[in-house]
Parts: structure tokens; C-alpha cells; sequence
């Protein structure tokens, strides 16, 4: 196991209060059938996000608490007198993922340390969605993620836009995508020139003593469970990022969600990766990309598929390529990190 | 800025550094506003406190992380990243449990404003210090009321202090009326910022045993947010539902006018310090014809220029609001309704409010309408910014509600010590 900067903290955090031991999960069929997520939502036909939440929490288990920001997740899913969650739940504010993450650990650990409640170890997961986490929570996020001494979980459901509000465009929106914030007009086509966050490599690069940083995409459902059971039991603050195609936001037949992740994946849109104490691991088909086993597919099959694309040129899908591209050969670390270092730009001495 | 000071309620005692004593018996400390509610927290064993920087509250968390690191206070001390950070953090530590502490200061405490907004509607009863900055800008260190004033809609328990021991006090009370299961609402103490934040007097420490005497530990009950209760907090009410939910603020609201006379009975039985009337202090009243209103460390000047009037034969007495919410409106109409004339001084403003007054003014005036007896009210905007509150300041203005008294009509807001 490399060794972190924040060792000390983190031995003294586990030795006060261990995380549970959570294994990984075996294949599908070894997955427990009891549900935490169960009937009472109103998530649209073929939500992926919600797939996130089911998956996220029997992946925890009953001895969890979720705390869950403002978004479709908040709206959708706890109605009131008819909620869907069985673990205990609480709302916290748009830009609060972190914070509400940090404050319940922060709270389970100096009532359990001065003998105020029993000493056991409880799951603590705070998730937001791409506004919440990618725009306003960027800040509590970050702060939370350099605290070595409290165990939590922060999970961002990112359906590429505030798609609860009416699918409004939010730093975590693909480029030239369609939105009620961004619709194509009759002088302008491209209404949205902003490039999408890279907010996995970013947390991860930017906080160096996070134990555990990593991308999942709920079209491989045991991958992502497993990520989630090994960022509850590896100690310290993580961080999980989800890409989930949203049928509402993104224009296409619920039908096709599953089948969206996986080209995402396959195009080289959306890398599965996970940062395990500092150590880069890149899974599944990314890996194969990367090693050069698969050949990526054009991004032109992915962004066709959703109607949210559907006023791009010919120009547009040779432009988004060509960014993709760049993610893939240029990058420092092809997928995770964007820059390059001097000294591959420097021309040989002579 | 020197202040007149008060006659020291306390015998002066050589100073001794909070925490060198033994933990039995009543030991008097030199300290200041700050630090008097920085040892209220060590007394309260608060589990989860956060801080963020700004004058001038943060003396209150430079001295908490003292006593953290010192080993004398046990808690999760957190420095957030901001303020909205700071409250959201401590209101989800409550939700679990932790008995918790923050604070801040003028545009600090409205960064914080959403987490505030939420707060007494998730019924967390955090405690919070607001050191009374002015809202920039332009950029002022100084006093004004307004900052803590923005909340008072909201379910926010509010009380101003004038003293470091009242600090103290008020802080311990504080949680008592705040975690009482039939309030459940926060409570901000302010402190006006440099009189009294920075201010240091003498004030007498209780023992730990008679703290734990008065103050329960923190008990959610069946709200608490734990696995082995499972529940779903703050759902979607929408229409079905959120009257209902307000209407239960606003009795948790109504209900702690109750237990704060509950509360100061005790703390007087158990710590023998009496604050009378818990809602409002009366000074010099029993046979005034005319009083000036007011909150926070003004009393100190308008106490010195009251003795000063009184030796010249003029009948002044002064009311100092320590309650703002809940608002003891019927007790105070009752109080006021003594007096021939009332001016209310507001080190506050409220921009295009009714006679153009201060949030005091207007408030009082409401208080006082449906009351048997109305003694016309004069508002005075002064001390803005933190500008001294001086004795002709005080002056002036009871020459004024002399002559309201009088009958003849005087300006509803007057704005007082102002270069024109």
C-alpha cells in the first residue's frame, strides 16, 4: 500500500472508529436481495440516477445514513408520507453535499468518542447531483475531501444537467448540448461553449490525501457497487462520480439508458477509473482503450443517439471528436488529468 | 473606543486564567465577550464546533481552539471553508445529536443565510454567536444590528447581551431554551462587535457541577438521525403540508416565551445570579416620565448620561431589550405604557420602512398598538457602524421625547450624531 501524506491522521482516525468491512460483491448474483431503496419515488421511466441510489445503498447496507442535496434525487425520491428510503435520510442544501457529509461524521464521531452513543461503525454517505456537486458545491467538497479524520462518502449522480428544474445546462453539461438554458436559435446553433468539468481527475489530482476518488457509470452496476463498498471501508473522505444518461434531460427513449453508459464508455466519453491511495487504476473497457485492446467509437454513435445533440453539424461532431481525441492522445494521463508536461513540447537539443 | 462602563456587578478579584482552577467552585476571570462565550462552551461540553474567519466573532473561535488545543474543551473543532459551510456542517452534526457551536459576523453571517433559513425550519437548536458587525459595503468593522435583524423572520431565537458575564449566562441559557424538546429552534446570542467582543471584564465562571445542574444533555428523541431510527428528514411537503409545518414553528416559538422564564428561574436558583424580567431590563424606571429603548452595549453610555440627567432633575429611565425574538410584545406595551413618551434608538436601519424607522421602532410601535396605553414613540437611528453613542448623543434624544411627552409633534426618525 503506498504511503500518504495524512498516515498519521487516518491510523488514528480508524483506530478510533473503524469503517465497516464491506467485501466486494462477487458477480451479480451474489448481491443480498434486501432493498433501502425501495417504492414511494416519482424518478422518471429509464432514470439512471435512481438505479444510482438503489445501487448505492444496498452496496452500504442498513447501519447508513444518507444525506442527500437538493436535485431530482431530492424531489423525486421523498415525498412526503411516501418515501423511498429505508435507511435514515436526511435533505441538505443545494451547494452542502460536503458539508452535510462532514457534519454527520463530524457528530457520529465526538458523541461515540466521549461515550454520548454506541461505538459502531456507520456509513455516511452524502450525494448531490452534477449542479450540486460540479457548480455550488465544488467548495464544500473540496474542504471536505482534506479532511483526513472523519469517513464519508460523497457521490455525485451526474445526469449533465439541472435536469429537476427543467434541464437547465450546468458545468458538468457536454458541449453545444441543448438545454432550456441553451437552446439552439436561428442566429446561434451553439448556445453552450463551455467544455464539461473534469470533476473526478480534478478532486483527485487537487487532494492528494483522499484515499479513494472514482468514476462509475450504473451500466456496469457491480463495478459501481463495488466502488462504493470500498470507498465506505477504506477510511477518510472519498469520492464517487457517476455518469447517468437521463432520458428527459438527454432526449432519447428510456429504453436505451443502459445501452447510453456504454457507449459513453466505448467512445471514450466517459472513463471508468478508480484512484485507490494514490495509485491510478483504469477499468473495464476504458482499460482496454487505453492498452490499445479496443478501438474507440465514434463519439458521432453516442451523441446521435440524443436528441439534446440533434442540431449538430457535421463541423460540431468532428469538433466534439477532436476534443475527445485530445482527452485520449494528449493528455497527461490519457482520460484523468488534461495537461502536458513541458519537456514533451520542448524541441529535442540539438 | 473608550465606553463608559457600568458599576461592575461582580466583586473585583485578582484575574485568573479560565481553566488554571480547580473544576469546583466560582472562580472570577478578566475576559472578554468572546472569551466569556468561549467558556460557556467548554461548561456546555459542546461536541461539534466550526469556525470561519471574520471580525469580530472569530475572537470566540481563537479562543475555542485554545481550549481545544489545550486540551480542556472536547470537541470536533472544523474550520470550514466558509460560512455557508460553517452552519450547514454544525446543523447536520445537531441531527445526529452533537450539542454544537458556531458563529460569525455582518456579510458572514449572510453568506451563511440559507443554511440559517434552514436551520430553525429542520428544528436544529444550534447555538451561534453574531459578533454585530455592519454589512459591507463600504468595508466597516464597527456595530450595527442589522446582520443579526435579517433572520428574524425566519424561527431564529434572538437575544442581545451587554456584558461578558451576561455572555456567559446567556449562552448557557441559550442551550437550555434552544434544546428544550417543546422549542427545538435556534438561538443567536449577539454581541456587539468590539464593545463588547473585545471588551474585557471581570466575570465570574460557574462550577462545572452547577452547569450540569442547569443544563440537561442534548436529547433528539425521536428526531435523531440514526440507523436505528430510520427517518426521512425535510421531505418534499409541498402544498399538502407546509402550512401545517410553519404553524408548528410558530408554536415552538410562542412556547419558548415560556420556557425562557422557566429557564432564568432556574439558572437563578441554581447559579444565584437574578436577571429579573428575562425579556427586557428596566433601568431607573420606577419613577420615570420619559425612557429610551434600545439593545446591546449603548446601555452603557445611556446609563452615564441618565445619572448625568437625573442630577439635573429630569425623570429619565431606560429599557434595554435583551429578548428580540420571541418578542415579549404584551409585557413590554405593558411596561412602556408607564411612560408619558418612549424613544426607541435602533443601531440598525430598515431602508423604506414604515416612517422611514429602525427594525426596534417599527416593532415596539406595533407592540405598543392594540395596548390600553400608548405613549407616543420617537425613533432615533444612531451608532451606526460603530460609531461611539455618545452623552450628548443621549442627550439630544431625550430632550426630544421630552417634548413628545409634551404633545408637540417630533420627527418619527431622527438620525443622531450624523455630520449633515
Amino acid at each position: 500500500m503506498a504511503t500518504m501524506a495524512n498516515d498519521r491522521e487516518l491510523a488514528e482516525l480508524l483506530r478510533q472508529q473503524p469503517t465497516q468491512h464491506l467485501d466486494a460483491f462477487k458477480g451479480v448474483k451474489k448481491l443480498p436481495l434486501e432493498e433501502f431503496f425501495t417504492s414511494g419515488h416519482r424518478t422518471c421511466q429509464g432514470c439512471e440516477s435512481a438505479l444510482v441510489m438503489k445501487m448505492m445503498v444496498k452496496a452500504a447496507g442498513p447501519r447508513t445514513i444518507v444525506l442527500g442535496s437538493t436535485g431530482c434525487m431530492y424531489v423525486a425520491n421523498t415525498t412526503y408520507y411516501s418515501t423511498s428510503w429505508v435507511v435514515p435520510w436526511m435533505h441538505t442544501q443545494l451547494g452542502s453535499s460536503g458539508s452535510a457529509g462532514l457534519g454527520t461524521a463530524a457528530g457520529l464521531k465526538a458523541l461515540m468518542r466521549k461515550g454520548k452513543m454506541k461505538n459502531e461503525p456507520i456509513n455516511v454517505i452524502a450525494f448531490c447531483g452534477d449542479g450540486g456537486g460540479a457548480d455550488m458545491g465544488l467548495s464544500a467538497i473540496s474542504a471536505t475531501l482534506t479532511h483526513p479524520d472523519y469517513n464519508l462518502l460523497i457521490l455525485m449522480y451526474d445526469n449533465e444537467s439541472y435536469a429537476n428544474t427543467d434541464i437547465q445546462l450546468s458545468g458538468s453539461t457536454p458541449y453545444g448540448a441543448n438545454t432550456t438554458f441553451s437552446t439552439p436559435g436561428k442566429i446561434k446553433r451553439i448556445m453552450h461553449h463551455r467544455w464539461k468539468k473534469n470533476t473526478a481527475g480534478m478532486l483527485a489530482a487537487g487532494h492528494p490525501s483522499c484515499r479513494y476518488v472514482a468514476t462509475v457509470c450504473m451500466s456496469y452496476g457491480v463495478d459501481a457497487m463495488n466502488s462504493v463498498r470500498k470507498a465506505l471501508s477504506i477510511g477518510g473522505p472519498t469520492f464517487i462520480h457517476s455518469l447517468d444518461p437521463c432520458p428527459k434531460g438527454w432526449d432519447y427513449d428510456p429504453i436505451q439508458s443502459h445501452e447510453l453508459g456504454e457507449l459513453a464508455v466505448a467512445s471514450g466519453v466517459w472513463p471508468l477509473y478508480e484512484v485507490e491511495n494514490g495509485v491510478l487504476k483504469l477499468i473495464g473497457k476504458t482499460r482496454a482503450i487505453a492498452d490499445g485492446q479496443l478501438k474507440r467509437k465514434p463519439v458521432r454513435d453516442y451523441l446521435l443517439r440524443q436528441g439534446r445533440f440533434a442540431h449538430f453539424t457535421d463541423d460540431d461532431f468532428d469538433y466534439f471528436q477532436s476534443k475527445v481525441d485530445e482527452m485520449w492522445e494528449r493528455w497527461l494521463i490519457p482520460g484523468v488529468i488534461p495537461f502536458r508536461k513541458q519537456i514533451e513540447a520542448d524541441s529535442a537539443p540539438a | 473606543m473608550p465606553q463608559a462602563q457600568v458599576e461592575p456587578k461582580v466583586e473585583p478579584q485578582v484575574p485568573v486564567a479560565p481553566g488554571k482552577q480547580p473544576s469546583t467552585g466560582e472562580e472570577t476571570s478578566l475576559i472578554t465577550g468572546s472569551e466569556a462565550i468561549a467558556v460557556a462552551c467548554k461548561l456546555a461540553d459542546v461536541d461539534v464546533i466550526t469556525a470561519y474567519p471574520i471580525r469580530p466573532y472569530d475572537t470566540v473561535m481563537q479562543y475555542v481552539a485554545k481550549l481545544v488545543s489545550n486540551g480542556e474543551l472536547d470537541c470536533e473543532y472544523i474550520v470550514a471553508e466558509s460560512e455557508h459551510s460553517q452552519f450547514e456542517i454544525v446543523k447536520h452534526a445537531s441531527a445526529v445529536g452533537a450539542r454544537v457551536f458556531c458563529g460569525s459576523s455582518g456579510v458572514g453571517w449572510m453568506y451563511a443565510f440559507e443554511a440559517l433559513t434552514v436551520t430553525p425550519a429542520l428544528r436544529i437548536p444550534m447555538i451561534a454567536m453574531v459578533g454585530n458587525r455592519a454589512l459591507d459595503d463600504p468595508g466597516a468593522f464597527g456595530v450595527e444590528h442589522n446582520d443579526a435583524l435579517a433572520v428574524r423572520d425566519l424561527g431564529w431565537q434572538l437575544v442581545w447581551v451587554d456584558n461578558a458575564q451576561e455572555a456567559l449566562d446567556t449562552a448557557l441559557i441559550a442551550y437550555r431554551v434552544a434544546e428544550d424538546r417543546r422549542v427545538f429552534l435556534p438561538c443567536a446570542i449577539s454581541c456587539d462587535g468590539a464593545f463588547l467582543t473585545h471588551s474585557q471584564a471581570l466575570v465570574k465562571i460557574p462550577s462545572q457541577a452547577k452547569v450540569d445542574a442547569f443544563l440537561p444533555r442534548y436529547n433528539r428523541g425521536d428526531l435523531l438521525l440514526h440507523p436505528d431510527n430510520p427517518i426521512t428528514v425535510a421531505p418534499q411537503a409541498n402544498e399538502d403540508w407546509l402550512m401545517e409545518i410553519r404553524r408548528q414553528n410558530a408554536a415552538a416559538m410562542e412556547r419558548s416565551l415560556t420556557v425562557i422564564r422557566e429557564a432564568y428561574a432556574d439558572f437563578e436558583r441554581i447559579f444565584g445570579r437574578k436577571y429579573g424580567n428575562p425579556f427586557f431590563e428596566e433601568y431607573l424606571t420606577d419613577d420615570a416620565d420619559v425612557v429610551l429603548v434600545g439593545m446591546g452595549t449603548l446601555s452603557n453610555p445611556v446609563r452615564v448620561a441618565i445619572r448625568k440627567m437625573r442630577e439635573q432633575g429630569m425623570k429619565v429611565g431606560f429599557v434595554r431589550m435583551r429578548w428580540f425574538r420571541p418578542f415579549a410584545a404584551a409585557e413590554l406595551a405593558a411596561s412602556l405604557g408607564r411612560f408619558k413618551a418612549v424613544g426607541v434608538i435602533d443601531r440598525d436601519f430598515s431602508f423604506g420602512s414604515p416612517y422611514m424607522g429602525g427594525v426596534l421602532a417599527t416593532e415596539i410601535r406595533t407592540a405598543l398598538y392594540p395596548a390600553a396605553k400608548r405613549p407616543p414613540v420617537v425613533g432615533f437611528i444612531c451608532g451606526l457602524g460603530g460609531r461611539e453613542v455618545t452623552v450628548p448623543d443621549v442627550n439630544r434624544m431625550t430632550q426630544s421625547v421630552y417634548l413628545a411627552a409634551e404633545g408637540k409633534t417630533q420627527p418619527a426618525t431622527q438620525w443622531i450624531g450624523l455630520r449633515e
